[in-house]
């Protein structure tokens, strides 16, 4: 293993942390294939967006975050919340509409908010989060504190004029930011290729004279190492880095199929990606290397089954929201 | 007591909350250095500095997003947007966050922050800079919105709007800003929001309106007897005050200078027909703009509801 960690120039990590990284992202991957498995019963009542084949970057990024640490997430956001810390119950039972889940079973699978885990804004509206990331930065800076923000957007909202916005006053202020874009190609249905006409997102950030990095996004090595720096130099003062990773979603934009059936992509582009597998790739590497044995895999996931169990059972077994909790929360005071 | 007008009472607010609060913080385009294309901040940066009274790139999208994060962190943001028009490049952030943190989280996460921007017509500069949107932002469950109509009120409410835990909109009317002085207590005060206040007191015809149009619809209520209610906060809004006004008077005419398509004053007619509908003498009747885009220079004179419009509401309930 030592061999490879060097090519990283990851000569310090321990097994430890390579199997934290490796467990993250099996958890993730297993979380979002049992809603593929359930959603078919249609009892979970929310549109969701599986980021199957995408683990390998919240896993990365999320292993270099204290729990101090705020995160921004997105439509496409379970990874980013199990990575950070959030437990699969209120997840799930937030799926499920119930009243024990994040958002009480308001918010749905797009707009999970995790207090205690510093997950502060996550929504259906692509780039939605990225001001409000330099927001969250902006502050933590003007009050002294080391913590760093880390913000998950996509290709799409690269689109957007709000990541424009906010990344050019986030270098101004050399906030203490790492916005990173998982690239997946895809922005619902339309290609990168159609949307932009330069294709180098992280080039961008030279423009802005801060530090863009491209990595595959599929190597959670690599991934781990770029979030390693990008974060370092955030809590150090130095400012933000745009880190974007190339990857790839299986599934559709929305809900438990793929997509080439309807046309959307080639067939043969998926099969390229499956190939390209994230966590089949970082197990056979760590496999190979002699740093996990099968009988650990086999434990691994005998632990995340058992915990993903429970937290459907719980999502199954809780109540739905109270009719009065339609007008809780709108505002302090209550509501008329 | 110092008489002021409505930029200094403002000013002074937001000065006094900043010494009392180091959460309380100033950010926007042109805010500092500056003070504001009204000079409404101006000499904050040299008591408060740099990390307290922010200069932001010129992109309203991220000015709002940012204190939303700000405020969702622990801080209390005071963002100005240098014209109402211009909220719009910003609505997305206060719209589809600002407003809905609180639902998300549960109440977990609040999002105690304010948007200072002025409004309204009567200083002619063309569409966007003199808007009177209150409706649209009134109708987004989770916002606030409070326009005050005088330098005493101007202070006391947005004391209010900076400690509230929710965000507020607060549109100042840029018509009023140095055109009338009041007396201003030096010491900090808090008008609580949702409460309307009488401006003056009658028994014939309730007049309710906000902003610069309390003053026109006061001019034009020589010679009757009217009751004026001073709306001050649009969101949360005073139901009571209103509705046990128009049992006593049994007449209501709304005075607004925005469009009258879905305007504000639809909200309190209906409000009076649902609370009222027994007491009234006549029709409830609404004075506003034409349903137009705000037009510069002489064509504002005809857009904007004149004595004369107003007088004439008067004397339509009254003959009924």
């Amino acid at each position: 293993m030592k061999d490879i960690l060097q090519k990283y120039g990851l000569n310090t990590l321990t097994k430890k942390i390579l199997l934290d990284l490796y467990k993250s992202m099996l958890k993730i991957r297993m979380f979002e294939e049992k809603i593929v498995e359930l959603y078919p019963e249609q009892e979970m009542k929310c549109p969701v967006h599986l980021c199957i084949g995408q683990e390998a970057i919240a896993a990365g990024v999320c292993q270099h975050l204290h729990k101090g640490d705020y995160v921004f997430s997105n439509h496409r956001g379970h990874g980013h919340c199990l990575a950070k810390g959030t437990k699969m119950r209120p997840l799930m039972a937030e799926f499920y509409g119930k009243a024990t889940g994040c958002s009480g079973g308001k918010g749905g699978s797009m707009h999970i908010i995790d207090v205690e885990n510093g997950i502060l804004g996550t929504s259906a509206i692509v780039g939605g989060g990225i001001p409000m990331g330099v927001g969250a930065a902006l502050a933590s800076s003007l009050k002294g504190e080391d913590s760093v923000t880390a913000i998950f957007f996509g290709d799409g909202a690269f689109d957007e004029g709000a990541f424009y916005e906010s990344f050019n006053f986030a270098t101004l202020k050399r906030l203490p930011v790492v916005f990173v874009c998982e690239n997946n190609f895809y922005a619902t249905n339309s290609h990168q290729s159609a949307r932009q006409s330069g294709c180098r997102i992280f080039e961008s950030a030279a423009s802005f004279d801060a530090r863009g990095h491209c990595v595959d996004g599929n190597d959670a090595l690599a991934v781990y190492k770029a979030a390693q720096d990008a974060v370092q130099l955030a809590r150090k003062g130095v400012g933000p880095s745009l880190i974007e990773a190339k990857t790839y979603r299986w599934k559709g934009h929305v809900g438990p199929d793929e997509d080439w059936t309807k046309g959307c992509r080639p067939k043969e582009e998926l099969d390229y990606w499956k190939e390209q597998c994230p966590v089949k790739r970082f197990t056979e590497l760590l496999m190979d290397k002699g740093a996990l044995t099968s009988a650990e895999v086999e434990d691994l996931k005998l632990a995340i089954t058992a915990e993903i169990i429970d937290a459907v059972e719980f999502a199954r077994k809780s109540a739905y929201p109270e009719t009065s909790a339609l007008l809780a929360d709108v505002y302090r005071e209550a509501n008329k | 007591m110092v008489k002021l007008n409505i930029v200094q009472a403002i000013n002074q607010a937001l000065g006094q909350e900043m010494e009392k609060d180091p959460d309380v913080i100033v950010i926007g385009e042109d805010v500092a250095k500056d003070g504001g294309v009204f000079r409404v901040t101006q000499g904050l940066l040299e008591k408060f500095g740099a990390d307290r009274v922010i200069d932001t790139p010129l992109a309203e999208l991220g000015i709002i997003g940012a204190a939303v994060g700000l405020a969702a962190y622990g801080m209390k943001p005071v963002a100005e947007i240098q014209f109402m028009g211009f909220t719009y490049a910003g609505l997305e952030q206060l719209f589809s966050h600002a407003s809905r943190i609180r639902s998300r989280s549960r109440g977990a996460f609040s999002c105690p922050m304010v948007v200072r921007t002025p409004y309204g017509i009567g200083i002619k500069p063309p569409e966007l800079h003199s808007e009177s949107p209150e409706a649209l932002f009134a109708h987004m469950p989770g916002l606030k919105v409070v326009i005050p109509s005088n330098p005493y009120n101007a202070k006391g409410l947005l004391i209010s709007a900076i400690r509230d835990p929710d965000p507020v909109l607060f549109m100042e009317p840029s018509r009023l800003y140095r055109s009338i002085k009041s007396e201003v207590p030096e010491e900090a005060y808090s008008i609580p929001l949702g409460k309307a206040a009488v401006f003056q007191e009658g028994s014939e015809i309730t007049v309710v309106a906000w902003g610069t149009m309390l003053h026109k619809a006061a001019e034009a209520s020589e010679g009757f007897d009217a009751e004026i209610i001073d709306l001050q906060t649009i969101r949360p809004f005073d139901e009571e005050a209103v509705v046990n006004s128009v049992k006593k008077t049994g007449r209501l005419v709304v005075v607004h200078e925005a469009p009258g398509m879905c305007g504000f004053g639809a909200e309190v007619a209906a409000l009076v027909a649902d609370e009222a509908f027994g007491y009234l003498k006549a029709p409830v009747v609404r004075v506003t703009a034409p349903d137009a885009v705000v037009p510069m220079a002489r064509l504002e004179d005809y857009y904007m509801p004149e004595i004369d419009m107003i007088k004439k509401a008067f004397e339509r309930v009254m003959q009924y």
